[in-house]
């Protein structure tokens, strides 16, 4: 703890980095929630892009991404959302268009979402973050007391901020399914904070002369092998998925690799230190054993 | 010391035994198949399925097996290429009154089949299909419902001579109508609330002498309620149309249906079905002319033959009396008089104008409802796609006419209560008052889908073996134990998902491998804290005990708050997004399950027994 001052400037650095980036170039927001229509094509040899573009361009799509999607002849063609066009007629119109120019196009998938739905899914979106948020502080507030709680929340939403500001900085796709990754994450990295903040309470029953930096110091350093082997199995497990998931899942794995990784570095060097300068104590800890059920104090005084 | 009681090994042996159980109609595949059903009601039974092999007999072409169920009738093949050559030839054997959907029929064995157990659920990710969120136009519906109330009010007002000056629909709701003075109104106001006991009456601009109507809360709640059962009803008998297996119809919310149809290749063709728009005549039946003659081809000129939903032919006059779009509602029932099934059809004003005029002069003769649909179609003729209209038209009732109809009649006669509500069905179809539109499209290709599924399983099978070898070399015979707990859990986590029959996604499948890499950190916890009791001085056997022990605590925290994570996605989420959320949660509480007590189990066997140990095989416990 001693180093605390200098943990807590970094992420506050990288916080502010990825706030910024939030801010200025904001998220690359996949079809799902901007509305639109995401059309995957595949052809039986490398595809001609240029001759895609122009197709579209005649159908009076311009500046449409159109891209290589894991190799060479699957594409990817992200239509916006028009106001006066039935949506969802859109990707046949494409489609016959592609079919007639090179009768090997194979329509493989097609997304198409109304922008009333979009906004639907990011509103929902950002509910679940709230819920999610507000359910992890309650449940440690019980088990433990509101500072870890509160500690452990603002640990990991910094998390969840770094891996929006990494799509952010590369521009990633940010659909449906990279949310749902960044709410796995919040809810398993909290799993760090609780292995340390249990280390914690359990030192403060069994060093009781010891001061309270110290205290949290020997957390850490006691869990942090068991934090790195469980972060490498997700990672491994991960990792399979990145390489062997395909591109559907890919962005997904992509979200779940950098919140893993900075999930060790936020719920131990981050959020211990805010506990610490929240001012906690060990009275807030050792409690008399009164109203608790029996499961959770593995001492009895 | 480090013992179970038997109860507990035998409890937990159980367990594993018929997780596997219930986990291994997932190893079977499935072969292509189709399904035949009636449309129309007509019963499945032995003659169709001699017709059916009669007529692929003729083709050359051989079914693997054919298997006869309640009302229907499986038959699988070999290859998909023999499966849909099979669909063309029965298409055209059976005709329009069977539906012929694809399908991929699980082949599980029968013993397992008859124990309950059946493979996962495929989402439409995996399956390849097309999933539609269709919403229904209730601006619209309610516009019409008003637009229609004004053309009755204006019927009704000059039937009892009230004058008024304008009447006409507000833009932003309501119908607002302008009288003459004071007198006018109140009778006007009187009329309103005798004829359309719904309607919430206010005063308009002060001065003159204004009312505008509006329609009360629970009417335009009924209104919207209306207008989305009728596209749903609408939707299903397209939707049978297009034969497909399992489709899935479902209200979602107040105002959206969803549709999902898997299997489906030619979601062009699917949203046409979808998007045909149907109409309703009503014909007098021409009883003067003779039938035979008709059907061999010389229809008197005032006359046009058409068919009944059973084949017959039927002869009608050319004269439309009324068409569809005059009938507010149809309902089936009980006819006060006879007792047997009728159905009762409601008109709006104008319709019931039209009806007593027409049937005034036309009691004892047979009127008719023709049911027409209007689709069109993109066919490849030569080379070229061109769109072409088809206008589908039958004759879904013919009933005698007892007496001069009007606002309401019924119609009775019916053979039976099912066939009184198709009926209702029909007209309330042919009858929609809202329009909708698909809002949300999501579509997989089959090739794609198969491919998701080999993704999957490649990266949870690579995964579970990373971390095995890992575990394994890293805490030695402790290790060895963890890996067979997850490999439980895994089991485990797919018996659950089979029993439940939940949908499995390719989110779902990344879910089964996140869930790999999260379950081992119970186990690292478990280990690593017996490490440190060795480390201590502790004996192995207390070791063990405090290990698991002390690790039990942090084990549910740290579980609990992913698993507020999955319910959370599981609440707000939708679809594939769902999907992941149950996997996330039930292989949470799988993990908490096989962790500690299958690896408990094992480790009470191994050790157990051994009263005094000296050395335990969970690796060097320096490292920390």
């Amino acid at each position: 703890m001693r180093h605390a001052l200098v943990f807590n400037v970094i992420s506050l650095v990288t916080f502010v980095l990825a706030v910024f980036l939030l801010a200025t170039r904001g998220l690359n927001l996949g079809v799902d929630f901007t509305g639109g229509t995401v059309m995957e094509v595949n052809y039986d040899h490398p595809a001609d892009l240029q001759q895609i573009r122009k197709t579209l361009t005649e159908l009076g799509y311009y500046e449409v991404p159109v891209q290589n999607f894991g190799n060479a002849m699957d594409v990817i063609i992200r239509l916006p959302a028009k106001q006066n066009q039935a949506g969802s007629s859109l990707s046949a119109t494409v489609g016959s268009a592609l079919r007639a120019i090179d009768p090997g196009a194979e329509v493989r998938r097609v997304e198409f979402v109304g922008p009333q739905v979009g906004q639907e899914l990011l509103d929902n979106g950002g509910l679940a973050l709230v819920f999610v948020s507000i359910g992890i502080v309650i449940y440690l507030w019980m088990r433990f007391e509101w500072k870890f709680g509160v500690a452990a929340i603002i640990a990991n939403l910094h998390d969840v901020v770094i891996i929006l500001g990494f799509f952010s900085f590369f521009q990633w796709d940010f659909s449906l399914s990279v949310l749902a990754a960044v709410l796995a994450i919040l809810g398993y990295s909290v799993n760090e904070s609780v292995v340390v903040f249990d280390r914690v309470r359990e030192n403060f029953h069994k060093m009781r002369e010891t001061s309270v930096p110290k205290i949290i110091d020997n957390a850490i350093t006691r869990t942090m092998s068991r934090t790195i082997i469980t972060h490498g199995s997700t990672q491994l497990a991960v990792l399979s998925m990145l390489f062997f998931g395909g591109e559907t899942l890919h962005n997904f794995a992509l979200a779940l690799t950098i919140g893993i990784l900075f999930g060790i570095y936020s719920s131990v060097l981050v959020a211990s230190p805010i506990v610490m300068w929240l001012g906690v104590s060990r009275s807030d800890l050792v409690k008399p054993p009164v109203k608790k059920e029996g499961a959770d104090l593995p001492y009895r005084s | 010391m480090n013992r179970y009681p038997a109860w507990k090994n035998i409890l937990i042996a159980i367990i594993v035994v018929v997780a596997c159980i219930y986990a291994l109609p997932n190893l079977y595949g499935s072969d292509p198949a189709l399904q035949i059903s009636s449309s129309h009601g007509i019963e499945i039974g032995e003659m169709t399925e001699l017709q059916v092999n009669v007529a692929l007999d003729k083709e050359a072409i051989k079914p693997a097996r054919t298997e006869l169920a309640e009302n229907s009738l499986l038959i699988r093949f070999e290859n998909e290429e023999t499966q849909l050559k099979a669909q063309t030839v029965l298409k055209r054997a059976l005709g329009r009154d069977y539906v012929v959907a694809l399908n991929l029929a699980p082949s599980t064995p029968v013993w397992l089949h008859k124990l309950g157990a059946e493979p996962m659920f495929l989402g439409l990710d995996l399956r390849g299909g097309v999933h539609f969120l269709m919403e229904v136009d209730m601006e619209a519906a309610v516009r019409k419902a008003e637009e229609r109330y004004v053309s009755d009010l204006r019927s009704v007002f000059r039937e009892h001579k009230v004058r008024y000056k304008t009447i006409s629909r507000q833009e932003q709701g309501g119908v607002l109508i302008r009288f003459q003075d004071a007198a006018q109104q109140e009778a006007g106001r009187k009329l309103i609330r005798e004829n359309i006991p719904d309607a919430v009456i206010a005063d308009g601009e002060a001065g003159e002498f204004q009312t505008l109507m509006t329609l009360s809360e629970r009417s335009m709640i009924e209104t919207r309620k209306n207008a989305l059962q009728q596209n749903i009803t609408t939707l299903r008998n397209r939707v049978n149309e297009l034969g497909v297996a399992e489709p899935v119809i479902q209200q979602q919310g107040t105002t959206r249906v969803v549709v999902e149809l898997p299997g489906v290749q030619d979601t062009a063709r699917a949203k046409e079905i979808l998007g045909a728009t149907a109409t309703l005549e009503f014909r007098l039946v021409d009883d003067q002319h003779s039938l035979q003659d008709a059907v061999d081809g010389r229809v008197p000129p005032g006359s046009k033959l058409y068919k009944e939903r059973d084949g017959r032919p039927i002869l009608l006059d050319k004269q439309v009396l009324l068409t569809g779009d005059h009938i507010i509602d149809a309902a089936s029932g009980i006819d006060q008089v006879s007792g047997g099934p009728d159905v009762t059809i409601t008109l709006d004003g104008k319709g019931a104008l039209i009806m007593s005029n027409e049937t005034r002069d036309a009691v004892g003769k047979r009127m008719a409802v023709v049911f027409i649909e209007t689709k069109t179609e993109t066919v490849e003729e030569n080379g070229i796609e061109v769109r072409k209209k088809e206008i589908i038209e039958e004759v879904i009732n013919a009933a005698t006419i007892k007496e001069q109809l009007g606002k309401r009649f019924h119609i009775t006669g019916l053979d039976s209560t099912q066939e009184a509500r198709n009926l209702a069905l029909l007209l309330r179809a042919g009858a929609l008052a809202a329009p909708i539109e698909i809002i949300e499209e999501r579509t997989v290709g089959p090739s794609l889908g198969a491919e998701n599924i080999e993704r999957g399983f490649h990266s949870v099978r690579v995964g579970f073996a990373a971390i095995a070898l890992f575990m394994i070399i890293y805490y030695l015979l402790f290790g060895v134990t963890a890996v067979i707990a997850l490999a439980v859990n895994v089991i485990l986590l797919i018996a659950l998902l089979s029993m439940l029959q939940a949908t499995l996604t390719l989110p779902g499948m990344a879910g089964i491998a996140l869930t790999v890499g999260m379950a081992i950190d119970a186990n690292v916890l478990i280990n690593e804290r017996i490490r440190e009791e060795l480390r201590n001085g502790n004996s192995p056997h207390a070791s063990i005990t405090a290990g698991y022990e002390r690790a039990f605590g942090t084990i549910l925290d740290s579980n609990t708050t992913t698993l507020i994570a999955g319910l959370a996605l599981f609440i707000f989420g939708s679809g594939a997004i769902r999907g992941f959320a149950v996997v996330l949660c039930l292989g949470i509480l799988t993990s908490m399950f096989s962790a500690i007590m299958v690896s408990r189990a094992q480790v009470n066997l191994i050790y157990g027994s051994r009263r005094r140990l000296a050395h335990l095989a969970i690796g060097n416990t320096k490292w920390k």
